[in-house]
């Protein structure tokens, strides 16, 4: 039991983290502009590599980079909208759909040209882990990543429920055209969807790199995981899409343990634990654990 | 270069054209005709591959077959494999806004990759499957079995184009544009919306599945790493749009058009300093991108726009 908590529980958690950071931007999106945003995982590779030049130039640590990803994450973002996306929205949606899957391959090329495509990492060296309670094994980054997403998931419960404009971007998810009869700013709005989402995709970017390491098709690869976690979570619910995050998280580590002397299945398969729940969740309830927008 | 070696280059040209110009015609009939978002292309195009790899090559300890049976069973085979898993990914999203079905495409694409790496009782895993025969080969080799392959591989498109067109002129195509452009006045009549998109996103996935088999023959050689399936996906939706999507002329004018492109770009980018030449296929990557962004703000109806065929209603007196 307690090496189910410290190698299996813990870190599925703290990968259930970095899905649900990611997932807040896509279900957003998908709820305000109303189109699954492919290039939101390279969105969290340029936060990564925007930190890992912080972490190279200013010699500070990673955490102390995030500021810096955060800032041209939300630039690329906003970017992105303005010069492929807002040209196509009063189009059908799916054209956008299309226009994100180019911009992921564009972003995704200016990194693997201008940092190359060797993995790197924040910082060398072994971190010990923190015992508590002489039973419990928690490594440092682990509780940091934990922490983080914690205080992040109250701040935007409080940013969505208590603030003008957290209040105004529910309105738009559950009925855009009653928002702009009610006289909301819908392109301010979009804004700042824009900078929430790529906000928290580049702290989970930089999550990713302290947990493992930096690669050019970090993002990419959590596409998948991310887009199960939003529809599981119901689009257009950020809290929901927190929830979907950490069940898949802890459900592909919880999959690779020997509950009964055997793994469930082989660990090479986990990446498709989230594929498995994302199609169980569209046969049954599209709608999503926490009765999100059916589109 | 002289001239046997230009000529040499265009045959390798058109055959890799070919075979993306039946991707195209595939994508063609999940997008143009039915407005379905397919983002998992190279997983039905690896499906077919291996599919026909198996059955085709010779025999093998290191992986399930070869049957070393005929090329066109392969070929038929390849289909079928990849239309089944077209089929049953179609089945859970069609009845979903098109996102649904794009996020699915992904996971299904990202599940055939982790079986193809894993399953080494069928695939060999990375070492991926070698000796796959390629049509006549006994009787050609060199230049001249080029050339046979290059015939060969048109003649699939030909067929694909004849199947895409007797498709696109019957009333089920029309049914599909119907569906497409607006799927409540369809139902309204009686259609069956779900139907009618399952049966287009599975023919589209057996022809997906035929150009990936086409593909290993002309590799001769297939593994998990031969091919960027990014960049088949991508480069098969730049060449449907900038084609023209709806349009099945389009789409094979397209898919040259834009295979020459990223063709060209790559002997631009070899005259690159060799600091840059690393990066030559990133640069590539990014140039195709833009590209698409500039297809779908500035040229969103393509080469060759989409053109109802006429309709030939037999009017009585």
């Amino acid at each position: 039991m307690i090496d189910f908590i410290n190698f299996y529980l813990i870190p599925g958690i703290t990968l259930g983290s970095i899905y649900a950071l990611g997932a807040v931007g896509v279900s957003m999106i998908f709820g305000i502009l109303r189109f699954a945003h492919f290039a939101h995982g390279d969105l969290m590779t340029v936060g990564a590599y925007a930190a890992l030049t912080a972490v190279w130039v200013l010699g500070i640590p990673a955490l102390a980079a995030i500021p810096f990803a955060i800032i041209v994450t939300c630039l690329a973002a906003l970017l992105a909208d303005r010069l492929f996306y807002r040209p196509l929205r009063d189009l059908p949606t799916i054209y956008t759909v299309i226009a994100s899957f180019g911009v992921a391959l564009i972003l995704r090329s200016i990194v693997q040209t201008v940092w190359g495509t060797d993995s790197q990492v924040y910082m060398t060296g072994f971190q010990k882990p923190t015992i508590f309670f002489d039973t419990f094994r928690i490594a440092t980054r682990h509780i940091q990543i934990i922490l983080a997403t914690a205080a992040l998931t109250v701040a935007l419960h409080y940013f969505l429920s208590r603030t003008r404009l957290g209040k105004s971007m529910r309105a738009v998810a559950d009925d855009p055209d009653l928002a702009a009869v009610a006289g909301l700013d819908t392109e301010r709005i979009i804004r700042w969807t824009w900078i929430i989402g790529a906000a928290l995709a580049a702290i989970a970017g930089v999550f990713v790199g302290l947990d493992t390491d930096v690669h050019t098709n970090l993002g990419w690869n959590l596409l998948l995981p991310m887009f199960a976690a939003a529809l599981l979570g119901g689009i257009g619910k950020p809290l929901g899409a927190i929830a979907g995050g950490l069940i898949i998280g802890i459900a592909e580590e919880a999959c690779t343990y020997p509950f009964f002397g055997d793994t469930l299945i082989a660990p090479s398969y986990k990446s498709a634990v989230a594929f498995v729940i994302m199609v169980l969740i569209l046969i049954y309830r599209p709608q999503g654990l926490f009765r999100g927008r059916l589109m | 270069m002289e001239l046997p070696g230009i000529a040499f280059y265009i045959v390798a040209f058109l055959t890799m054209g070919g075979i993306y110009a039946i991707l195209c015609l595939a994508l063609n009939m999940q997008w143009g005709f039915g407005g379905l978002f397919n983002a998992g292309i190279a997983g039905f195009y690896a499906v077919g591959a291996y599919t026909a790899a198996i059955l085709t090559s010779a025999g093998s300890s290191a992986h399930l077959g070869g049957f070393d049976l005929p090329i066109v069973v392969g070929l038929i085979c390849a289909g079928i494999a990849s239309g089944i898993v077209g089929w049953a990914i179609a089945r859970i999203c069609v009845r979903l806004k098109a996102d649904y079905l794009a996020m699915a495409s992904i996971g299904i694409a990202e599940i055939i990759r982790l079986a193809i790496v894993n399953e080494e009782w069928l695939t060999n895993g990375s070492l991926g499957i070698s000796r796959i025969p390629r049509p006549l080969e006994a009787f050609y080799s060199g230049r001249a079995a080029e050339v046979v392959f290059v015939v060969f591989v048109w003649l699939i498109v030909a067929v694909t184009f004849l199947v895409a067109r007797r498709l696109q002129q019957s009333p089920w195509g029309r049914v599909m544009r119907a569906i497409r452009d607006n799927e409540e006045t369809a139902a309204s009549i009686g259609k069956d919306v779900q139907r009618f998109r399952t049966e287009t996103f599975v023919v589209g996935s057996v022809f997906m599945g035929v150009a990936g088999a086409l593909s290993a023959h002309y590799f001769k050689f297939f593994s998990p790493d031969a091919t960027e399936p990014l960049l088949i996906t991508f480069l098969a939706w730049v060449m449907l749009i900038a084609g023209g999507s709806g349009n099945n002329l389009g789409a094979i004018a397209g898919a040259l058009a834009i295979w020459a492109i990223w063709s060209l770009t790559e002997v631009v980018t070899q005259q690159l300093p060799p600091d840059w030449a690393t990066r030559s296929s990133y640069i590539r990557m990014l140039l195709i991108g833009l590209l698409l962004q500039f297809v779908l703000q500035r040229f969103r109806s393509g080469l060759f726009p989409e053109k109802s065929p006429k309709l030939r209603i037999s009017r009585e007196k």
